[in-house]
């Protein structure tokens, strides 16, 4: 069956088997940031925005984002212009393996749309579906603060 | 105290000003790809018509495998192929990723007649696609004669248990103690003084207790991935998330007879490893089918397969017998250790080493040491390599009981270690007999850092005022009860006299460098530290290398990251040879001006007249490059150093937590942790400090819930992330990390090693506020709400 998604800003039309899920949908279509950690729901590493809510793709089939908006890393910013969030991960050396980074990144730019200038509870729980195994969290949620400060500072630069 | 400063760190102060890169922070070279999403891992890099591979595991933890009717697998629309026993060789080989001749035996082929654990390989199947390579091992009908099985390491042991490697050609490539006929894997006795026949008085405190820790898995976010195919020279190329390149490409030339020249072996990013990558999981097999079939293969295992067929960390019992004087003076340590080596029995016998020289040597001065300890078969998942080591476990007995000791004396346990803690200069007298799985090797500790990490670590955490307060029932009232717990650690900093690293470093035309290294960066960010270390040399910023790493073919040796060898082996090989190229440089920039070479300095990416600031006495390092690969004295500069160092300086730690005991559940809550650290100089602190914070939460996860649960059949019975939990954004405490640098005079910079050492303190720290907090002892890992409660109302039974 086809399906139209926005993906990255860009409307496609997708062929998916009924049992394929958004994971492995998207993974074939070349979006390789998004990834299997455990295919079970228990992870958050396959983390997408779809509608502005974040979710763990490997428990959605792909033909259920018909008409849906999607949002992965590679949408937001490439290595030579990183997004704010993205800089600011590196910059707070929230990024050791990398595995999980592309979930978190996105789960912060959930995060700070519903919460701009979040306290480290709201962090805390904001980010809670995806788990790091090499950093502790600590640089991370340092990253998320970092985030929050570069986005209003563009925002300030714009008005 | 008195004033904990040692010479090292007094060294680090006064070199510190002088360094222009070297302690400083730096982003991870890699760190944009990685947030941005650029494809870099084994699953993610394109292959060529890829055959798709999957494992058939084995439902019993021992059986013989009697047949398998690879027909209906055969019928499945997309499988093409299924490789059972009888197509593979059968040369044994060990699956450890360790030095040559390795310290474990060769006990494993690529597919057995016998299956000796729930999760042992019984076949394989080939498919178009993902999907019919799964349906295919689902249509596998295989018989077996079931065998009986022995699951408890002391019934294993006791000569009355199954013999799980009956088979003859399973030997050890060393001459150690190995006696497969009685499950023994490993046995290590060395005793110092005698402490059976020891002068006991009437007041020494004695404290003999047996602790035990369980299953964990290393739960790297990213599972176990390999790819494989032919290149347009018939040799094999393997792209894997290898912590071992070297390693993996002489044991799959082993298991496949094969010359290593044949076979080339790529480390891409990995997600994670920890040491469960530091293991051949899948390679060989993905070796076999693509020299086979002639097709590129791809194989990546679910979670729930990580679980049950990778690796685990060793199950350990540890019988921990300890005489102090009155005055709190250790006069004696008898530990005896049992691990639970699994099925197979790859890290046996370095873990079980490690577990003795890692904790034995925190002490200088204690005359009778006796340290004994056995690896065993049993039928249950293969432990393995596992950040710690060994060291991790005993030093949960270790921490328990030194505070135990204080307790009993009414004083602080910090005075323990001060009164009984190796001091910078000694040299402690069990590293002459034990070593890492073999003879062992005296290290002088030239740095010790440790007491001043103390200091800093218990002002931070508010110690003194804080230990021991708890108890007060005015300040501790309700259910929930605080108390703070601290315990010391060492690890150490690659094995000494085996690990060897090796750089290479040439220039490109553009001043730019190529910076080839064997090391491999699992996340850990080592590609930076290399870049990092020669930039400091050759006084031009880190971004002027591209690190190219963990190619055997491209780079030079490394065996690889474990050991906590990296910074400490492979960073004073790349020091080296920045020094190479400084050299070289220095002696065609005096060709090509006219100088002569001790005129002139290194500055800047230049080569200049010493002291000068005129342009014309200068030429930039694009300069040399141009004209040597293009126009004069044409020659590729380039340079290689290699290291293997005779000493393994151990970084120290002293951690504290204070935790809050929920006296009606039994849960505990981390309110504060704090790590402080002596790594020798951080070459870049944000990551040292990133390692640190890493280390203490998985060990924490480790200390309070991470275990396996097995049933009677010896099938797990949580494999997966719902019933095994590992801590998340929410379950991440308070933590500080203090690092406190000293110059560690042979490591590159001062530098010594972090990885490991961290996670060593959580258990014992943890363990020992929860005595603060509430007045149990706990013997068992992890600290589950079910064990604490079980404590509670033990005590209050008593009481």
């Amino acid at each position: 069956m086809k399906i139209d998604v926005k993906i990255n800003g860009v409307q496609k039309n997708i062929e998916v088997k009924p049992e394929e899920t958004l994971m492995r949908m998207l993974r074939r279509i070349g979006l390789k940031s998004v990834k299997c950690g455990c295919d079970e729901g228990n992870c958050g590493v396959c983390s997408v925005i779809v509608d502005n809510k974040i979710i763990n793709t490997c428990m959605v089939p792909a033909a259920h984002v018909n008409g849906s908006e999607i949002i992965t890393v590679e949408g937001l910013g490439t290595p030579s212009n990183p997004h704010p969030i993205q800089r600011a991960f590196v910059e707070a050396g929230a990024v050791q393996c990398g595995f999980c980074t592309p979930a978190f990144v996105l789960s912060t730019f959930a995060l700070l749309k519903k919460y701009p200038d979040p306290t480290l509870e709201q962090i805390k729980q904001g980010l809670d579906g995806v788990i790091c195994r090499c950093t502790g969290h600590i640089k991370i949620f340092d990253a998320v603060t970092l985030a929050a400060r570069l986005m209003k500072e563009i925002t300030c630069e714009r008005s | 105290m008195k004033d904990p400063k040692t010479k090292s760190i007094n060294n680090f102060d006064r070199q510190k000003s002088s360094l222009k890169y070297v302690n400083k922070n730096h982003d991870k070279m890699d760190a944009y790809a990685l947030a941005c999403g650029v494809p870099a891992y084994t699953e993610d890099l394109p292959l060529e018509n890829p055959l798709y591979l999957k494992i058939l595991f084995s439902p019993h933890a021992h059986a013989e495998i009697i047949n398998i009717n690879s027909a209906p697998a055969l019928a499945i629309e997309g499988v093409s192929h299924v490789i059972t026993h009888k197509d593979v060789p059968h040369t044994r080989f060990t699956t450890a990723g360790q030095g040559f001749p390795e310290p474990s035996p060769y006990d494993a082929l690529i597919l057995d007649t016998k299956v000796r654990f729930c999760g042992d390989r019984v076949a394989a199947v080939l498919a178009e696609t993902p999907e019919a390579a799964k349906a295919g091992v689902k249509a596998l009908e295989v018989t077996y004669k079931l065998l009986e099985s022995v699951f408890d390491p002391e019934q294993a042991i006791s000569g009355f248990a199954p013999v799980i490697h009956d088979e003859k050609d399973c030997k050890y490539p060393i001459d150690v103690t190995y006696d497969p006929s009685k499950n023994l894997v490993a046995e290590i006795n060395v005793e110092i003084g005698d402490f059976e026949g020891l002068n006991k008085n009437s007041d020494d405190i004695t404290v003999l207790n047996r602790f035990t820790t369980g299953y964990t898995s290393h739960c790297a976010r990213e599972p176990h991935a390999a790819s494989a195919w032919i290149d347009h020279q018939g040799r094999i190329v393997i792209r894997s998330c290898t912590q071992v390149p070297w390693h993996i490409r002489r044991l799959v030339a082993r298991a496949l007879n094969l010359s290593v020249s044949r076979i080339r072996v790529i480390k891409p990013r990995i997600g994670g490893g920890f040491g469960g990558k530091q293991e051949m999981i899948l390679e060989d097999l993905c070796a076999y089918a693509a020299l086979k079939y002639n097709r590129s293969v791809l194989t990546v295992l679910t979670r729930d397969e990580v679980f049950r067929s990778a690796r685990v960390r060793h199950p350990m019992i540890n019988d921990l017998h300890i005489i102090s004087t009155n005055k709190g003076i250790i006069k004696a340590l008898k530990m005896d250790l049992l691990l639970n080596t699994g099925a197979y029995g790859g890290h046996g016998l370095t873990v079980a080493s490690n577990a003795g020289s890692k904790t034995l040597s925190l002490f200088s001065g204690v005359p009778d040491m006796t340290f004994n300890a056995r690896a065993v078969y049993t039928n249950l998942p293969v432990a393995g390599a596992f950040r710690g080591y060994g060291a991790i476990q005993a030093y949960f007995g270790l921490g328990v009981s030194l505070d135990i000791i204080a307790d009993k004396l009414n004083i602080d346990p910090i005075e323990i270690y001060l009164k009984n803690g190796v001091k910078e200069g000694e040299s402690p007298e069990i590293l002459k007999s034990l070593g890492e799985g073999g003879e062992g090797c005296p290290i002088q500790y030239n740095s010790v850092g440790l007491y001043e990490c103390i200091k800093q670590g218990a002002a931070e955490i508010n110690w003194y005022k804080h230990h021991r307060m708890y108890r007060s029932p005015e300040l501790n009232k309700g259910s929930l009860k605080r108390g703070v717990g601290m315990a010391c650690i060492l690890q150490g900093s690659g094995v000494p006299d085996i690990d060897m690293g090796a750089v290479t470093i040439k220039l490109n035309e553009d001043g730019s460098f190529n910076l080839l290294c064997g090391a491999t960066d699992l996340g850990t960010g080592s590609d930076t530290l290399m870049a990092v270390i020669a930039a400091e040399i050759l006084d031009t910023p880190p971004e002027s290398f591209v690190v190219t790493s963990s190619d055997t073919d491209v780079t030079p040796f490394d065996v690889g990251a474990y050991a906590s060898s990296t910074t400490f082996v492979t960073g004073e090989a790349c020091r080296q040879a920045a020094l190479k190229m400084k050299t070289k440089l220095i002696n065609e920039a005096a060709r090509i001006m006219n100088y002569s070479a001790d005129e002139l300095e290194c500055s800047n990416s230049c080569i200049k007249k010493i002291d000068s600031i005129n342009e014309n006495e200068r030429v930039t390092f694009a300069d040399i490059g141009t004209s040597t690969l293009y126009s004069s004295n044409q020659h590729q500069i380039s340079v290689t150093a290699s290291n293997c160092s005779p000493t393994s300086p151990p970084p120290f730690s002293a951690q504290f937590a204070e935790v809050e005991v929920d006296i009606e559940t039994g849960r505990v809550r981390i309110v504060n942790y704090v790590a402080a650290v002596d790594c020798g100089t951080p070459i870049n602190p944000i990551q040292a400090e990133g390692q640190t914070e890493g280390g203490v939460v998985t060990a924490i996860g480790q200390a309070l819930y991470e275990e396996y649960h097995f049933d009677s059949k010896g099938r797990m019975l949580n494999p997966n992330f719902e019933h095994y939990k590992t801590p998340g954004p929410k379950d991440t405490p308070r933590i500080k990390t203090i690092l406190v640098p000293t110059w560690e005079p042979d490591g590159p910079f001062g530098a010594k090693s972090v990885s490991e050492v961290v996670v060593n303190g959580p258990m014992p720290a943890i363990a020992n506020a929860i005595y603060d907090a509430c007045g149990i002892r706990l013997y068992e890992a992890p600290f589950t709400p079910e064990r604490v409660f079980k404590a509670l109302k033990s005590k209050m039974n008593i009481e």
